[in-house]
C-alpha cells in the first residue's frame, strides 16, 4: 500500500503498524511524535495502530530553535 | 550567588537566562555555549524528521534531559491552528506540557500576531498546557494573557534577531507593574549590557538565541550574557541610587587641611 510520510510517498507492506514503520525508518520512538491524518498517535499505542492505504503521516522531532 | 529564584508554574529555576538552541555552527558548539550560559531552560523547535538522515541521530543526543528543561516553541507558525497543532506534537514528543507560544504576523518583522496568540493560548490552557507566550510589549495584551491563565508573558525587547536592545524600557516596566506572573524579555537583545539593562528594570528572566549563537565567539558571549543577567538582577535587588542633575561629593567636605 502507499502512504505519505512527511510529504513523501512511500510503499509499505499491508498491515504495517506505526511501531514497525518507525523501526524500518530507524527512528527512535522516544524522540519523536507521530500524527496520522492530523490525529496524534500516543506513544503507548504505536504497536497497535495499523496504518491504512493513503494515510498521511507526519513524524516530527526537536531541532535547534529560539 | 544570593539571587532569588525564578518560579514558573510552580517550578523553581536558579538561572534567569533562558537560551535558544538554533543557529550554532555545530552541536558541540551549542553544548559548550549552553554550559557557559548556565541556562536551565532551553528552547527547541518542532520540525519534520529528515527521513534520509535518520541514522545520523538528532539534536537531543547532545542534550542532557536531566540538566535542561526543554521549552518547545511554535516558531514559524502564522495561525493559532498551526501553533496549537505544533504544541500538541511537542507535548507528545517531549512529554512535557510547557510551551513557548509564538504566532507570527509578518515575515519581515517577525512581530507576533497577538490576536492569534490570544486565541491559541485559550485553547492550549484548556488542554492543560503551561503557556509562555511571545508577545508585543503591550500592557493591555499582557494583562489579557495573564487573565487567560498564561504562566508568564514574554514581551519582545526588539525584533527577533535584531540585536537592537531594549527599545521601550518604559513599557516593560509598566508590564511588570500590571501583571503578577513572570515577565520574560524575549527577543532583541544584542549584547551583555542589553541583558543587564533588562534585568535592572526588574524583569524576571531573559530569553535569547541569536545574540549568543551569532556572536563571533558564542561560548564567550554565553558567559558574558550569564554575567550580564546576574549583574543586572543583583543591581535591581540592590536598588540603584536616584539620578540627579548635579554632583554629590563622595569624600567628606569638612576637616580639610589648612581650614
Amino acid at each position: 500500500m502507499q502512504i505519505n510520510i512527511n510529504g513523501e510517498k512511500r510503499q509499505v507492506s499491508e498491515g504495517m503498524t506505526v511501531r514497525q514503520l518507525l523501526d524500518e525508518l530507524q527512528i527512535t520512538a522516544t524522540r519523536v511524535a507521530v500524527e496520522v491524518n492530523l490525529e496524534i498517535v500516543p506513544k503507548a499505542t504505536y504497536s497497535e495502530h495499523t496504518l491504512q492505504d493513503e494515510d498521511k503521516i507526519e513524524i516530527v522531532h526537536f531541532v535547534g530553535g529560539g | 550567588m544570593a539571587q532569588g529564584t525564578l518560579t514558573i508554574a510552580g517550578k523553581e529555576f536558579n538561572s534567569r537566562l533562558m537560551v535558544g538552541t538554533g543557529k550554532y555552527a555545530s552541536n558541540e558548539q551549542m553544548v559548550a555555549a549552553l554550559e557557559a550560559s548556565g541556562a536551565e531552560i532551553i528552547t527547541v523547535a518542532v520540525r519534520r524528521v529528515n527521513l534520509a538522515e535518520m541514522g545520523k541521530g538528532c539534536m537531543l543526543d547532545f542534550i542532557d534531559p536531566k540538566k535542561y528543561t526543554l521549552l518547545p516553541n511554535t516558531a514559524a507558525c502564522f495561525t493559532a491552528e498551526d501553533a496549537i497543532r505544533t504544541c500538541r506534537l511537542a507535548r507528545e514528543a517531549g512529554l512535557s506540557s510547557m510551551v513557548k507560544l509564538e504566532v507570527l504576523g509578518d515575515e519581515k518583522t517577525l512581530f507576533p500576531d497577538n490576536e492569534e496568540t490570544l486565541k491559541a493560548a485559550k485553547v492550549l490552557i484548556a488542554e492543560g498546557f503551561t503557556v509562555l507566550p511571545y508577545c508585543s510589549d503591550d500592557v493591555i495584551l499582557c494583562k489579557k494573557l495573564e487573565q487567560l491563565g498564561c504562566a508568564a508573558v514574554m514581551p519582545l525587547a526588539a525584533p527577533i534577531g535584531s540585536g537592537l536592545g531594549i527599545r521601550n524600557p518604559y513599557n516593560i516596566r509598566i508590564i511588570m507593574e500590571a501583571v503578577s506572573i513572570p515577565v520574560i524579555v524575549d527577543a532583541g537583545v544584542g549584547t551583555a549590557s542589553d541583558a543587564a539593562i533588562a534585568m535592572e528594570l526588574g524583569c524576571d528572566a531573559i530569553l535569547m538565541n541569536t545574540a549568543i549563537a551569532g556572536a563571533k565567539d558564542p561560548v564567550a558571549m554565553a558567559r558574558a550574557m550569564k554575567l550580564g543577567v546576574e549583574a543586572g538582577r543583583l543591581a535591581y535587588e540592590a536598588g540603584r541610587i536616584p539620578r540627579k542633575l548635579y554632583a554629590t561629593a563622595s569624600s567628606p567636605l569638612t576637616d580639610l587641611i589648612g581650614s
